[in-house]
């Protein structure tokens, strides 16, 4: 380092590598001059450079198809920029990873093309719950990544791993808890509903989500944080500040192999599986293109690959993966999770959050 | 010299730079504001365009009244604290050599470059029960066992505090700065105690100095919303902490927008309520 600094280059000359580095390394996101081509849009940040490290490079080579990928906000901004531009007959992604509340939505302004499950190999080995339909069946998404939500602790305030969601209400555990701030975020009524109320189709109606809250409120003294950032219950949870919680699988996985005091466990009601999907803007005209990815994305080899460089939970059944047991623990569980009701986000979202502010804030 | 009144196109010149400033960055925006809170919220989607006042009935709830005072109080009392603090430490500040005074700015200014997340961040450290400053008093035997000073209203309130310190300072000190030096000295030879003098005469001189800074105090404190979020429970949560949820969150813009212009109203008239005792006192 030294005898760089002290040979005698001139400060643009140095400037001038770093750029030209730094191009070559931003260069699998470029468009490459191929034929075939498609615009993917994933979520900004993490899942964006994991995948243009791990698998964008990998499904190029498989197919020749080049992929350009768009880093899209999380949220529902994104599905607002595809649903006008689509209007003005623009795609600025052909496939694009979605979240399913916004899945849903989009499905209102029949926004995604219906894929062909025919030219998907595996579309049969896909767990039910990663298919989204059109009210007729047509499919309208096919799952893209999929993560757990599950009941944390710290090791050193609770030497035993609680195994029910029921430890949420434990008066033992008084202002002691992190959860999540929002009730479109938290799934808390679904677990209400699947420990205490014989499962989440308790929610139906709006006598069963009142008494979800009803139970819910019984929580409130045990909660310490009602945390809308990641880090803020994080680093709390790893201190043992706030000892118990409900947090992502794959975090908490890698945080307990860095050495610190956590646990993640999946209770015997199951962790909360949420998701996003691979949907295709009815603008794109790649429709062979995208199939081709989806169908490369939806193998067995690839999903297992992505359980171990991105730490999503497989979209397949367990059966059809390589993975072993320890690398399925790290990533997904056999227990049944609990699956989010998105379809009330969709249709009583206004009056689900004003009862769930009025709870927590009350 | 005498100043004449305006009488050409060209004596109103130099308005137009202001007045084209406060069109784009204020009368635009809160235009646009206040036109998307009257839109139809789309529940699923997002909003169209027309003339509603669901988004302004849903506001008016004991809920959100409550939540509305609960900030109103907050800012109120950011306000005092700060005034309270930063009056008596810059007057101080005034009576010292022109180096120590450099150096205290200089502090107060760095503070400025934290932000609001690393502020909200370090104080919840410094009042967590692991690694908090109770572990302090319990090794110099003043507690029994380290205790947990956040989430609280006392962690909000002091953050804030900590937060809007360096402003309220720098505001008042370029009027305590230039405060006539014989105004004490002729208190003192009347007769009057430092304390006395302070009260009696300084205070009063710098009345509207101080109600200025208490209302420019006020208005920065009312938009807070991360560190209610970090440092508070729900229940210490603002109105511009519900007014994120909505817009971010639940993409509801309208309902959002909403809640916005009832802020700025509120603040607006309790800032025109002052002004306007304040002069009546005076005249």
């Amino acid at each position: 380092m030294k005898s760089l600094l002290h040979r005698n280059i001139g400060r643009r000359a140095v400037l001038g590598t770093g750029l030209a580095g730094a191009a070559a390394l931003a260069m699998p996101t470029v468009l490459r001059a191929q034929d075939r081509s498609i615009k993917v849009g994933v979520y900004g940040g993490y899942f964006k450079d994991s995948f243009d490290a791990n698998i964008f490079p990998e499904f190029t080579k498989a197919t020749g198809i080049a992929v350009e990928s768009i880093a899209e906000p999380t949220g529902e901004a994104w599905l607002v920029q595809l649903s006008q531009a689509a209007r003005a007959g623009q795609a600025p992604a052909d496939l694009s990873m979605m979240s399913q509340t916004s899945t849903l939505k989009g499905q209102e302004q029949e926004l995604w093309t219906p894929l062909d499950p025919s030219k998907i190999k595996n579309f049969d080995g896909l767990l039910t719950n990663f298919v989204s339909t059109y009210p007729d069946d047509r499919v309208a998404g096919v799952g893209a990544v999929a993560w757990y939500i599950t009941l944390v602790t710290n090791t050193d305030a609770y030497p035993e791993a609680p195994t029910s969601w029921a430890a949420l209400w434990d008066p033992a555990n008084k202002d002691k808890l992190g959860l999540l701030a929002l009730v479109s975020n938290s799934f808390l009524l679904e677990v209400t509903a699947r420990t205490f109320m014989g499962g989440t189709d308790a929610l139906d109606t709006e006598e069963g989500q009142l008494k979800a809250f009803e139970k819910l409120a019984e929580v409130k003294p045990n909660v310490r944080l009602w945390y809308r950032d990641e880090a803020q219950f994080e680093q709390a949870l790893k201190s043992g500040e706030i000892p118990m919680g409900q947090y992502y699988h794959d975090v908490t996985g890698l945080a307990a192999a860095d050495g610190h005091p956590v646990r993640s466990t999946f209770p015997e009601e199951g962790g909360i599986l949420d998701s996003g999907n691979w949907v295709l803007s009815k603008a794109s005209d790649k429709v062979e293109e995208a199939h081709v990815f989806i169908d490369y994305m939806s193998q067995p080899e690839i999903q297992s690959l992505m359980s171990r460089k991105v730490g999503t939970a497989p979209t397949l059944k367990r059966d059809l993966l390589d993975l072993t047991d320890e690398e399925f623990a790290a990533v997904s569980s056999d227990i049944d999770p609990i699956i989010p009701r998105y379809d009330l986000y969709i249709s009583k979202s206004d009056w689900l959050n004003q009862k769930w502010t009025e709870l927590i804030v009350g | 010299m005498k100043r004449e009144p305006p009488r050409s196109l060209a004596d109103y010149a130099p308005l137009a730079f202001p007045a084209v400033m406060l069109v784009v960055f204020f009368v635009v925006p809160f235009s646009t504001m206040i036109a998307v809170s009257f839109f139809r919220r789309q529940q699923g989607g997002f909003y169209t365009p027309d003339f509603v006042v669901d988004n302004y009935a849903r506001f008016l709830t004991t809920f959100f009244g409550g939540v509305l005072g609960f900030s109103l109080m907050l800012a109120i009392m950011v306000a005092l604290v700060c005034v309270a603090i930063a009056f008596p430490f810059t007057f101080l500040l005034a009576q010292t050599k022109r180096r120590v005074q450099i150096v205290w700015l200089v502090v107060m200014l760095s503070v400025l470059s934290l932000s609001e997340v690393i502020i909200g961040f370090a104080w919840s450290t410094l009042f967590s029960r692991t690694a908090g400053i109770t572990n302090l008093f319990v090794w110099l035997g003043l507690m029994s066992e380290p205790q947990a000073l956040v989430p609280g209203f006392g962690a909000v309130l002091t953050g804030m505090v900590y937060q809007a310190l360096p402003y309220t300072v720098l505001v008042l000190y370029p009027a305590i700065v230039r405060l006539d030096p014989t105004l004490t000295e002729a208190a003192r030879t009347l007769g009057a105690s430092p304390l006395l003098a302070f009260f009696n005469v300084i205070v009063p001189t710098l009345r509207n100095t101080i109600v200025a800074t208490l209302i420019m105090v006020f208005v920065f404190a009312l938009g807070s919303y991360l560190l209610p979020q970090i440092l508070g429970r729900p229940q210490h949560w603002t109105l511009s902490v519900l007014i994120t949820d909505q817009a971010i969150y639940q993409s509801n813009m309208p309902f959002a927008a909403a809640m916005a212009v009832f802020l700025v109203l509120i603040s607006l008239s309790l800032v025109a309520l002052t002004l306007f005792v304040g002069r009546r006192e005076t005249a």
